[in-house]
């Protein structure tokens, strides 16, 4: 059901831990839905200069994680904010469907990272663009099969 | 160095050699249709009512009974929809915990105007008899509870039960799935009307099962065509697979006292070493009332696709009830109903033992799931706190 590429993702995940003092902090998910996802960066120069999650959740969750975080260093922070859950998916060669929404968060866990930076520091940056959490849970197809 | 560990006997089990044995010649030589008036259909017919007798005389029943079916799903559709088109209309009584295979056919009957009660279960998964006392109408044309569950192996006390849907003059039903070839099954004990029970459970082929149907009950066929199974269950019958069913199920009930005491023994080892060896571990399901080779434990701030993944790593099969492996976003109905919260259901794992399993594989999976659950923990953003 998963790509190889998941499974690897999986079994050796990147930048797995915390930021030391982190700019940004995003958590998303919640313990009901089973996935929790927490982003933090370091901003150098308007880049992401750093990045690392830490993710309860199945297979899926892990290696979205994973390569999220490979996606989103030394991007702009307005490139960062526009990764979305498709392009995660891609890369990772596909996602089982029903893994599609809320297994798929890391982009809106980024997002809510880059987010919490930006309102820290007062910054001007249009937000307006960006998949958020509910986004994702709000496009899931029905889960009656 | 990897060995292979199969712990997921309630999904489905290897077929045994004597079965396969017993099939063979109704695949070759004697392709006979049971219903044909030559040789080759008397001698097919034979092996049909010789298998139909052996199921019936293993479950306490009469031949006559023994309706084949193409296994568990259809045995509970032909039970549920076939008394519901008797009776035409009326009240259902089950419960939260049933097989998806009672409980979505519950809900399309209830779409049809049927109403449906859905009892609860306790913590350990036991539907309480004074609940079902209180949901039985007068117009409960049916009764269907689970004899063990599938997730959480808890044994429901059927012949309570049954009793209570008989004083009600109400017939009841029950999915014996999980419960045949591991504990004791007599429908006279029982005083159940119908029970279902599908042959690859227990070591016999896939894609055939039985309902049984006790004399007298009315019941209307959902699948038409000719005068099969006593026009119950109309289709050209599969010979090999009710020959494969019969010494499948001969051979388990035959081994029964012994190797249930066997995976008891495994089985209880393999809950000790997991509880003793992963923190923050608790078991899921009744602590005794509990099928003898079956073990659902939850491993906190552990997801349950994640384990299987890693544990299938290491060449060891089971399965989660979390929502990942059902194909939905909730996890385990069963675990929900149980009152176990999400996140713990999330969090579940099922080993269900059988045959090939030995006391190496258990000691196996004791020594391999709690570094797993450890990686996993150390991945995840929360932190245990009590």
């Amino acid at each position: 059901m998963y790509t190889d590429k998941v499974m690897e993702h999986f079994t050796n995940p990147r930048n797995l831990g915390d930021v030391d003092n982190p700019d940004g902090i995003g958590q998303v998910g919640n313990p009901t839905c089973g996935d929790i996802m927490r982003i933090s960066i370091k901003v150098e120069d308007g880049r992401i200069a750093d990045v690392k999650f830490r993710t309860l959740g199945c297979a899926a969750a892990i290696a979205t994680s994973s390569i999220t975080t490979e996606m989103a260093v030394g991007r702009t922070l307005d490139e960062a904010l526009h990764l979305t859950r498709a392009q995660v998916a891609a890369e990772l060669g596909g996602l089982p469907p029903s893994k599609m929404h809320c297994s798929n968060l890391a982009a809106a866990g980024l997002h809510a990272a880059i987010k919490d930076y930006v309102e820290k520091n007062g910054l001007n940056l249009d937000l307006s663009g960006m998949e958020t959490e509910e986004d994702a849970h709000g496009n899931g197809e029905a889960p009656e099969g | 160095m990897n060995r292979t560990v199969y712990m997921d006997h309630s999904a489905t089990t290897a077929v045994r050699a004597e079965a396969v044995e017993a099939m063979l010649p109704w695949f070759g030589e004697e392709y006979g249709n049971a219903s044909s008036v030559h040789g080759f259909g008397r001698r097919a017919h034979e092996a049909l009512e010789r298998a139909r007798a052996t199921i019936a005389s293993r479950l306490g029943a009469r031949p006559a009974e023994i309706v084949f079916t193409s296994g568990g799903t259809e045995s509970d559709n032909l039970a549920i929809q076939g008394i519901a088109a008797a009776a035409g209309k009326g009240h259902i009584v089950t419960s939260a915990i049933e097989h998806p295979a009672v409980l979505t056919t519950c809900s399309v009957l209830e779409k049809r105007g049927f109403d449906v009660t859905r009892l609860p279960v306790d913590d350990t998964g036991l539907v309480r008899p004074a609940d079902l006392e209180q949901a039985l109408r007068p117009d409960t044309i049916l009764v269907s509870i689970m004899a063990a569950n599938s997730e959480v192996g808890t044994i429901q006390p059927v012949a309570e039960l049954a009793a209570l849907a008989d004083a009600a003059g109400v017939p009841f039903h029950t999915d014996a799935v999980q419960a045949v070839g591991k504990i004791p099954v007599d429908v006279d004990e029982w005083g159940v009307d119908l029970l279902s029970l599908s042959a690859h459970k227990f070591y016999g082929p896939k894609g055939v099962g039985a309902l049984y149907v006790r004399a007298g009950t009315r019941l209307r066929a959902l699948q038409h065509g000719g005068h099969h199974e006593q026009k119950r269950r109309a289709g050209t019958e599969n010979v090999p697979g009710a020959v494969g069913m019969a010494t499948a199920l001969d051979l388990i009930c035959a081994e029964m006292p012994a190797e249930a005491t066997r995976l008891r023994h495994l089985r209880d080892r393999l809950q000790q070493g997991l509880l003793d060896n992963v923190d923050h571990s608790s078991l899921n399901g009744h602590p005794t009332q509990r099928l003898p080779h079956l073990l659902n434990l939850t491993c906190e701030n552990a997801e349950g696709e994640s384990i299987l993944l890693s544990l299938d790593a290491c060449g060891i099969a089971v399965s989660t009830g979390s929502a990942c492996s059902s194909g939905s976003l909730e996890p385990s109905h069963v675990l929900l109903a149980m009152g176990i919260p999400a996140e713990m259901a999330h969090g579940s794992v099922r080993f269900s033992l059988g045959r090939a399993n030995t006391a190496e594989d258990v000691e196996y999976v004791i020594q391999k799931l709690p570094p797993i659950v450890e990686r996993l923990r150390s991945m995840s953003p929360l932190t245990i706190t009590s």
